[in-house]
């Protein structure tokens, strides 16, 4: 009975959208305030309905209702508890009502909390947010009916995927779902504006905030995604371009560019088609994403049960909800008025190196999205099956984002409107020379071998020491005497660490992805214990290897002491785990964890070497990797520190 | 600057751009493009794919055997066979019975030696790519779909 209130309640917020993506647009279009005052209330309706559906699925989930088909196709009354809650959207249907969820969510917080904005607009950006809704909400019920029943409900469920039993399940679809749909507010506002034919100055304003909530979340999301993998997907890689992790770098992508445009245009009030666009793309790819994920197109880890018609279904909604924008785009665009005229433009100033940013930015997402549209093309056209791989990604990627990275440190340094350049070479001088040092120190240690590198270890330095150089001009280290700068430090207004933060944190996360990627060392041994392997200045012994159980795994455990030099380091204990219930096997790496390196071991399969049965042994070193997800948190900081910025009334008032 | 030179060079730079990436991109396509071959591809061909491939299909029933770090099995799609070799770990999916897709090449005429193998995450989904093949091949029967109503 219960589930059928949630489904009830689904059914209504399908309503409540309909008319939240109706009425109110009238209303703005014929300055009818009594229809478009409904737009706030039925927002936050909305999400009320869509908050008890969601509650309701969870409590089933808790439960282990096997009354309800999702239930038993994806869980197990034996299954620790807090797999049976996150296994909620663990699978296609729950993680679509999340999705949702979220959606409503950034509806009723725009409801809620912009209450600076004029009615009108608030009323348009939230038609449009209920036009989403209406969508996603139709795509679930019609296609992915979470509440579905099964006449003869079974004793036990299915399970879940053993992959997916792990505690970052728990954080990684929502953070990942929450950057997703944060930037359909930013889809929402371009359309609004466009739908209006006006722009005010303030309204980059209202959009960055946001823009910025949905860039941290994914950004965050991103980072825990790739440290699951490392560990969970048994053999240490942090990225693997597979189609779908490139579902969600496309819009981390774009959505980068449109948080720099947007600063643009907030800051000397131009760019405004370009920032509009950049947030139709960013949203239609992040539409693009969930297609790809759900359609069954791809085979990963992520691609959900396939089914034609949610494909279909999902490619309409991209087509009408982003066609349309583009099409009113198209139309509007050249004509919007202007609250105030555009300020003349400066090629050397920050808006200028934030303009080279967006089109390296575009370019990278433009190469992305080709590498992985382009074998689905080629086979939807019965032209052969191909793939494309970590190779192209690498030799596109390389190119178009040194010079980025090159440019990242001096645009936060260089004024708005005109700059001089000398003023910002004196201040990175110190950075770039350091950079170049370190870079070649890298290449003359390895002899002139490791280019790649040497390039990376100066590209890092020079971020991270760019990023200093930024927190130097903001507390104005070379002006004030030095016994002020810790209070000049402590005063710095938070909003000031967000480039900071961001830009040194990709700095770091560069460290880290130099460091293992070129220095990794391996070890693939087949081994009876007893065995000494050395690896990275560590001496590890196979001890012995026993059969334990787990609350719903059988389990083969390797247990191996680690040294180094003469000092007993760890004791790691890798295992391969079989689920019972799912029929699966797991391998589950123990890593010895450093800042300097992880020391990562598994255990494969057993097999006959030299006549004897042995264990297939695995280990890595990978130094510097915990940098990689370190520099990720920084970065997700730095956004953090951005969104501390209250709402400004005036582009002109706050000049850094 | 005024506007229209502003827009000129936005426009040219952005032209510019275009060009580099599509260069850039294109070329990196061509150099790195992985084609899948199914057992029968193979066996009609009449010469010896050169480069890197992939290949799919079944592993073979009681074809699996292990010395020492490498793994040897068959690739089938019921037609006809090629052998594998590969050293190193097979992921936890991989099964006798199951679809597999190896990235390699051959090195003789008669083993293909496989750098990647990739069995899919889902044991009840078989790679689309290897589903297509059994399905050229007529043997195909199962249906994709992991979750389907019952």
């Amino acid at each position: 009975m219960i589930a059928e209130i949630g489904h009830f309640a689904m059914i209504l917020a399908f309503c409540v959208a309909l008319i939240q993506s109706t009425l109110p647009l009238y209303g703005a279009h014929r300055n009818r305030q009594a229809f478009l005052l409904i737009a706030a209330p039925a927002a936050k309706l909305q999400f009320f309905l869509l908050f008890c559906a969601f509650a309701v699925l969870t409590v089933k989930f808790i439960q282990s209702d096997f009354s309800l088909w999702l239930v038993t196709a994806n869980s197990h009354a034996d299954k620790p508890f807090i797999y049976r809650l996150t296994g909620v959207w663990g699978n296609h249907e729950g993680s679509m009502l999340l999705w949702i969820l979220m959606l409503a969510a950034y509806g009723a917080g725009i409801a809620h909390f912009s209450k600076s904005m004029p009615d009108a607009l608030k009323a348009r950006v939230l038609g449009v947010q209920g036009m989403i809704g209406v969508a996603f909400l139709a795509f679930s019920l019609f296609t992915s009916n979470p509440f579905a029943r099964i006449i003869s409900p079974p004793f036990e469920g299915n399970g879940l995927n053993p992959i997916l039993q792990d505690p970052a399940l728990a954080v990684h679809p929502p953070l990942l779902y929450a950057g997703y749909v944060g930037f359909s507010l930013a889809f929402s506002f371009s359309v609004a504006a466009l739908m209006s034919g006006k722009v005010s100055h303030d309204w980059a304003k209202w959009v960055r905030p946001w823009t910025l909530l949905a860039w941290l979340s994914l950004t965050l999301g991103i980072a825990v995604g790739s440290f699951w993998a490392y560990y969970e997907l048994g053999w240490g890689g942090f990225w693997f371009w597979d189609p779908v992790e490139n579902a969600s770098f496309m819009p981390w992508l774009a959505g980068t560019a449109l948080l720099h445009s947007a600063l643009v245009t907030a800051r000397r009030n131009t760019l405004h088609s370009w920032t509009m666009l950049l947030a139709i793309l960013t949203f239609g790819l992040c539409i693009a994403g969930t297609f790809l994920v759900r359609s069954g197109v791809l085979t990963s880890v992520h691609a959900f049960a396939t089914d034609p018609t949610r494909g279909v279904f999902i490619l309409m909604i991209l087509g009408i909800l982003v066609g349309g924008a583009l099409l009113l785009f198209a139309m509007r665009s050249a004509g919007l008025s202007l609250a105030d005229k555009n300020v003349p433009f400066q090629p050397v100033s920050r808006e200028g190196a934030l303009i080279l940013n967006n089109v390296f930015l575009a370019s990278a997402t433009a190469t992305v999205f080709l590498g992985t549209i382009y074998p689905l093309v080629i086979d939807s056209f019965g032209l052969g099956k191909i793939s494309v791989g970590a190779p192209y990604y690498n030799a596109v990627f390389v190119p178009l984002i040194t010079p980025l990275l090159m440019l990242m440190p001096i645009g936060p340094l260089s004024g708005w409107g005109h700059s001089e350049i000398s003023p910002v070479i004196k201040k990175l001088a110190m950075a770039f020379v350091l950079a170049v040092l370190g870079g070649l120190t890298v290449l003359i240690m390895s002899a002139g071998h490791q280019g790649g590198a040497a390039l990376g270890v100066g590209l890092s330095l020079w971020l991270m020491l760019g990023a200093l150089a930024d927190l130097g001009k903001k507390i104005r280290f070379n002006s004030v005497p030095l016994m002020r700068l810790p209070e000049n430090i402590l005063k710095l207004p938070l909003q000031q660490w967000g480039s900071i933060l961001a830009h040194g944190g990709l700095g770091v996360m560069i460290l880290g992805i130099v460091g293992t990627t070129a220095w990794r060392s391996e070890v693939v041994q087949a081994v009876v214990p007893g065995a000494v392997m050395k690896i990275s200045g560590y001496e590890v012994t196979f001890n012995i290897e026993a059969r334990v159980s787990g609350e719903n795994y059988t389990a083969e455990r390797g247990e191996f002491s680690v040294r180094r030099g003469d000092v007993d380091v760890a004791l790691l204990k890798p295992e391969k785990r079989f689920y019972t219930v799912e029929r699966q096997s797991t391998t589950e790496a123990a890593i010895l964890k450093n800042l300097a390196g992880h020391l990562y071991i598994v255990i494969a399969d057993k097999t006959i070497s030299d006549g004897m049965a042995s264990r297939v042994v695995r280990i890595w070193y990978h130094p510097l990797v915990a940098f990689i997800w370190i520099g990720g948190l920084i970065m997700a900081l730095g956004g953090v520190a951005g969104l501390t910025r209250r709402e400004v009334k005036s582009f002109s008032s706050d000049n850094v | 600057m005024t506007l229209r030179q502003t827009r000129l060079l936005f426009l040219a730079l952005g032209f510019l751009m275009l060009g580099v990436t599509a260069f850039i991109a294109l070329t990196a396509l061509e150099d790195n493009l992985v084609y899948f071959k199914s057992p029968t591809d193979i066996a009609e061909s009449s010469s010896m794919p050169v480069g890197k491939i992939r290949i799919g299909g079944l592993v073979a029933k009681e074809s699996l055997t292990k010395i020492g770090l490498e793994n040897r099995f068959v690739v089938t799609d019921l037609q006809n066979r090629i052998d594998v070799s590969f050293e190193g770990v097979l992921p936890d999916l991989f099964r006798e019975g199951q679809g597999v897709v190896a990235e390699g090449q051959f090195k003789t005429a008669n083993i293909f030696v496989a750098d990647t193998v990739l069995a899919k995450h889902d044991e009840n989904y078989m790679p689309r790519e290897v589903a297509d093949a059994l399905k050229e091949t007529g043997v195909w029967q199962g249906n994709t779909s992991s979750g389907s109503q019952e």
